[in-house]
């Protein structure tokens, strides 16, 4: 009976979920687009709903809440529905989308995204050998094998990504504040785009006159493509011809010109809004401190160690779990808007799918460190006997690796474009 | 040849309608063969004949100025956009016929055009939102462009061609749908030819005080206006 409340439970806190996944994404990541597809939307709610139920279960975990046994099995489910989803699910359609927008591919869609899906699957396996992730017991095809090599791409990328932030974040600060940009800069730097965008005009109006008198004379204008169109044009041109591809070349330059003027003048406007949020939220503290300075101030030193460190593991994993989650999802959108338009939408999404499950994932074998000694026997006994340790020193490693390479890129990219950091 | 007089038409839409396409093919009568995104803005120049036919006929450059982005970009670009929206003399606004949420869209990039004038520090107050009276008392010539037509189904064809109607009503702008592969949609004698040639007429006017002063503005005014010029075009 128990069991049936409990599943009860679980399932309305799933379609809590799954809801607010949908929201997200129709609000959020897709309030551009058009959702022509519904699938995706289907699976990217499903992928968080399943992810947040997991760390919900460790919630639970901590608090006592349901019976324990009907924990692990809705532990085991869960396990296994996200990895299903994971490895077979997502990587599928994410090969479906793909080849679907590739024209030639069109007709044999589905043949084309199986083969695809195969090569995932074999270097989804041979990622695992090199790792001494498992100990030998397991068989082939169980919970283990797969949970350990998503284990192992989501930490590598929750590495990578917390090594590019950790070094990424002061430098862009700094940078800003350094830079100390005013309304002159950006107006000069304005001026010179309009008046690179008044060069082009004005060379392509000498081509487009050329282009109307040689067609009212006649002459017909072959652009020059391919090798044997170059070759033909060499020997036989039209003077009319000559000049067109000459101008055209000067056109292209400039026009290289203009885009880079743009993305700088781009650039300079974030930098001045930035600056101003971050002037006015100089003072202010984050109400999970404030908090907790009322609490040690006004509670008194009466402190009951073994009550409060339940509530306190609590408050902790529920903090890290929340930020991380939103943090994500601001990432996620972020990173969506940078580099998505209307007919690689879908591929993103479900990629950013993928990446949100494994992180998730990996952030549930992480956080088995930062939970006290009598709550990780949950996590243990579900995930099997994976080895845990080998995580922990695996996402330093990496970490160490991302943070190092990211100063060297920061420091080559700075070198490369000195002239803009420098105060007139 | 070019010190002949310009007009600026700014193009807008959302990133993937089909803008750069469209230019291309109204400037160089050819099919662009690799679209690839726009970064910032590409310019490039039509010539066009006024009042071709009639006495008074006379080439003038039309620079169409194509602006990429997306309309929910960071306020930092939208400034940055903001300093091509300078003495703008028409707007082709394009969206995609298959996807309704660019149409919804064409709002939103109106309003950031034609605000731009209203708020001299060149930073947006409002929340791009629909708002009547802002067109009613517009000057500056629309014109609503559907692209991907070859793209819709027969049956669907009639529902989606009724919706951009209403579309092209609400900014007061005639309307064309077609596709920019293939030239044949602007052919010279179309009837979208004719509408284009018109829009590009009356951009020229607003912007050299053409008209006679003695016409009054209006609605009667542009059938009499119109009529003469019909006489003059050809058709095959």
């Amino acid at each position: 009976m128990s069991f049936l409340i409990d599943s009860s439970i679980m399932i309305t806190s799933q379609i809590l979920f799954f809801g607010f996944g949908w929201l997200f994404f129709m609000r959020q990541l897709f309030k551009d687009y058009e959702v022509r597809q519904y699938v995706v939307q289907v699976i990217f709610s499903v992928t968080f709903a399943f992810s947040c139920t997991m760390f919900e279960l460790i919630i639970f975990e901590i608090l006592g809440v349901l019976n324990s046994s009907s924990r692990y099995f809705h532990w085991k489910l869960n396990l296994c529905v996200i990895l299903l989803i994971l490895v077979f699910l997502v990587p599928f359609y994410i090969g479906y989308f793909i080849v679907s927008n590739i024209r030639l591919l069109h007709k044999q869609r589905l043949l084309f995204s199986c083969l695809l899906w195969l090569t995932f699957m074999y270097f989804f396996w041979k990622l695992g050998d090199p790792f001494p992730i498992l100990s030998p017991k397991h068989g082939i095809l169980s919970i283990e094998q797969l949970i350990s090599r998503v284990g192992v791409i989501g930490v590598t990328l929750m590495a990578l990504l917390s090594g590019f932030g950790a070094v990424n974040c002061p430098y862009t600060y700094m940078s800003y504040f350094l830079r100390n940009v005013t309304d002159v800069d950006i107006l000069a730097l304005e001026r010179r785009l309009l008046q690179t965008m008044d060069m082009i005009i004005s060379k392509k109006k000498r081509m487009a006159m050329t282009r109307r008198t040689m067609f009212q004379k006649g002459e017909v204008h072959n652009k020059p493509s391919g090798f044997w169109g170059m070759i033909k044009s060499i020997t036989t041109s039209a003077p009319g011809s000559e000049n067109l591809n000459l101008i055209q070349q000067e056109v292209d330059a400039l026009e290289e010109l203009s885009r880079q003027l743009f993305l700088e003048t781009a650039d300079l406007h974030a930098t001045k809004a930035t600056i101003n949020i971050v002037f006015d939220r100089v003072g202010k503290t984050d109400p999970v401190t404030r908090g907790i300075e009322i609490t040690v101030n006004y509670l008194g030193i009466q402190f009951d160690v073994k009550f409060w460190s339940q509530h306190i593991s609590f408050i902790l994993v529920g903090i890290i779990i929340v930020t991380s989650i939103r943090g994500l999802l601001i990432t996620l959108t972020k990173f969506f808007y940078a580099i998505s338009s209307s007919k690689s939408s879908n591929v993103i999404v479900l990629l950013l799918a993928q990446i949100m499950g494994m992180y998730f994932v990996s952030s549930v074998l992480l956080i088995r460190m930062s939970m006290p000694l009598e709550y990780r026997t949950i996590i243990t006994e579900v995930l099997g006997e994976l080895q845990f340790n080998f995580y922990h020193r695996w996402f330093d490693v990496i970490f160490l690796v991302s943070a190092l390479s990211s100063i060297l890129f920061l420091y080559l990219a700075h070198k490369q474009a000195p002239e803009k950091h420098m105060t007139p | 040849m070019a010190s002949l007089d310009r007009v600026k038409v700014l193009v807008l839409g959302d990133s993937g309608v089909g803008k750069s396409s469209l230019v291309h093919l109204l400037c160089q009568n050819q099919v662009l063969g690799n679209p690839s995104w726009t970064v910032g803005c590409s310019v490039d120049v039509r010539v066009h004949d006024y009042k071709e036919g009639t006495p008074v006929e006379k080439t003038y450059y039309i620079e169409l100025w194509d602006v990429g982005g997306s309309v929910g970009s960071a306020s930092s670009v939208k400034s940055t956009r903001a300093v091509f929206y300078n003495s703008i003399n028409g707007i082709i606004l394009v969206h995609d016929l298959t996807n309704k949420k660019s149409s919804q869209n064409l709002y939103r990039w109106s309003s950031e055009a034609l605000n731009k004038d209203l708020v001299p520090t060149g930073v947006l107050v409002t929340n791009g939102e629909y708002d009547q009276e802002q067109f009613a008392e517009n000057q500056i010539p629309l014109l609503v462009i559907g692209t991907k037509l070859d793209q819709i189904h027969e049956t669907k064809r009639h529902e989606v061609l009724t919706r951009t109607a209403f579309l092209a009503e609400d900014f007061n702008a005639e309307e064309i749908n077609l596709d920019c592969t293939n030239p044949r949609y602007l052919a010279a004698g179309s009837s979208n030819a004719v509408k284009l040639s018109r829009f590009f007429d009356k951009v020229i006017e607003k912007r050299y005080s053409l008209r006679d002063s003695n016409q009054i503005p209006g609605f009667p005014d542009r059938k009499r206006f119109w009529g003469g010029t019909l006489k003059g075009l050809h058709y095959d």
